[in-house]
């Protein structure tokens, strides 16, 4: 059984994406603790609020410390929407500064008829990728801000109207779904067994 | 490409899922969270759970309830009824729903989308709106349809927009229950009011309905009664939606 954490940092589904993650057959831990979030060898960072919230509960709490950590070691690690966009080294949202594990921006959506970003898109490869291998896929969205698809680390992308997001990224062992796997039926399950098999290499 | 959304809506009162018509003469439909599962498993993109009992007790139940749908179930679930506060959006979202709809609360206090909206994100704030035609205007109705507002439907829509709702949830009362079809007038007004998805609700009787109302440029139809007695599946609605090529999922 693959063991992974589901960091704990205040975001809404957490729940859900626990629940989605046992039924691919992993052994879940929940936790808010930076201590359990270094020893685990597989993280994920769920999401669903904004990103300014969410990066104040990560430094505050010292869970950012303890990710920066893992992502040195190489430690696999997969955010979740608004998981995703803290990855990266700045947002919009808030216009506040997030983790930097991964380079570039998110954005407000520019070019959509309308927004949020709400329901069910195609999910294109861009890369070979070990988590893109079961692509292309139609997944599950909720979201007004993103990267653009020309971000470096983009493995993946969805096109919305007049433009086009990076929806999985992947560099080195970080990596992120702007979708909710949790919510995407089997498309989403089967992204979660590549987690589940992934060991942070590409 | 987006794909339209087709919502099967349990309305769940003291634990089971009921329908009536035009919000009175309720009858009982069953388990809410055997409904979610077979409408999930039939293709449903999403599910609306609109909580009808009041009460404390009734809310301590519903949280109950919709921690135990929202792990079996793998498709976004939106839940509604009875939301007064910023607390009860947390407490839904904590307990597993994906978006919250606010409805008369909203009304009584905007200010309450906007405080919701800040704390949580516009992506998850649903504001639900109930409107009933008097002459050529659409006029949002309170308390499921008990309580005249004197507001324009389509103005509280888009007020409701600017103070934060990422969605808005729109059920024409004269056609909800009745399987008349949807107000396609009511949603016209609202595509071109807001630049957020639209949920068209009430009065599906059909695949035909469904599609009529989707090809308006609504994000998703939302239906029970058709569902419920299990007249149409979702995947036969889906079918016809394909076949008007409206994007499905």
């Amino acid at each position: 059984m693959t063991a992974v954490t589901v960091v704990d940092y205040g975001g809404g589904n957490v729940r859900s994406l626990c629940a989605a993650l046992e039924r691919c057959g992993a052994a879940v831990t929940v936790s808010a603790d930076p201590s359990v979030v270094a020893a685990s060898p597989r993280l994920m960072l769920a999401g669903q609020g904004a990103a300014g919230a969410a990066m104040q509960a990560l430094e505050s709490s010292g869970l950012a410390e303890a990710l920066r950590d893992a992502a040195q070691r190489h430690v696999p690690l997969l955010g979740v929407c608004v998981g995703l966009q803290v990855l990266f080294d700045h947002s919009d949202e808030d216009d506040c500064a997030c983790l930097g594990l991964l380079h570039g921006s998110v954005h407000r959506i520019q070019g959509a008829d309308r927004l949020p970003h709400l329901g069910w898109n195609d999910v294109e490869p861009l890369i070979e990728h070990p988590l893109t291998q079961d692509l292309p896929a139609i997944t599950y969205f909720a979201h007004s801000y993103a990267v653009t698809a020309d971000i470096p680390s983009a493995v993946a992308v969805t096109r919305i109207d007049q433009t086009t997001i990076a929806s999985v990224v992947a560099r080195g062992s970080v990596a992120g779904a702007q979708f909710h796997p949790e919510r995407s039926s089997e498309a989403g399950r089967q992204l979660l067994r590549r987690f589940l098999d992934w060991d942070g290499s590409h | 490409m987006l794909r339209r959304r087709i919502i099967p809506c349990l309305d769940v009162s003291g634990g089971r899922v009921v329908k009536g018509v035009e919000f009175v003469n309720l009858r009982d439909c069953g388990e809410p969270v055997d409904a979610a599962l077979r409408y999930a498993e039939q293709g449903a993109d999403e599910l609306c759970w609109l909580n009808i009992t009041a009460g404390d007790e009734a809310w301590d139940h519903l949280l109950a309830q919709v921690a135990h749908a929202g792990t079996r179930i793998d498709v976004p679930l939106t839940v509604g009824g009875g939301v007064s506060d910023e607390p009860h959006v947390r407490d839904l979202l904590g307990a597993g729903a994906d978006k919250v709809s606010i409805n008369s609360a909203a009304l009584d206090r905007p200010d309450l989308v906007a405080e919701c909206a800040e704390r949580h994100g516009s992506q998850c704030i649903v504001v639900a709106i109930d409107a009933r035609r008097t002459g050529d205007v659409w006029e949002a109705v309170a308390s499921g349809g008990r309580r005249v507002t004197g507001r324009n439907a389509v103005e509280w829509a888009r007020e409701a927009v600017e103070r934060g709702a990422g969605e808005l949830l729109v059920t024409s009362m004269d056609s909800d229950g009745t399987q008349r079809g949807y107000a396609l007038d009511l949603y016209e007004r609202l595509l071109a009011a807001v630049d957020v998805p639209i949920i068209a609700s009430g009065g599906a009787s059909s695949p035909a309905d469904i599609a009529d109302v989707l090809e308006l440029g609504v994000s998703a139809a939302l239906a029970a009664s058709i569902f419920h007695d299990g007249i149409h599946t979702v995947e036969e609605v889906k079918h016809t939606c394909r076949e008007r090529n409206l994007p499905m999922r």
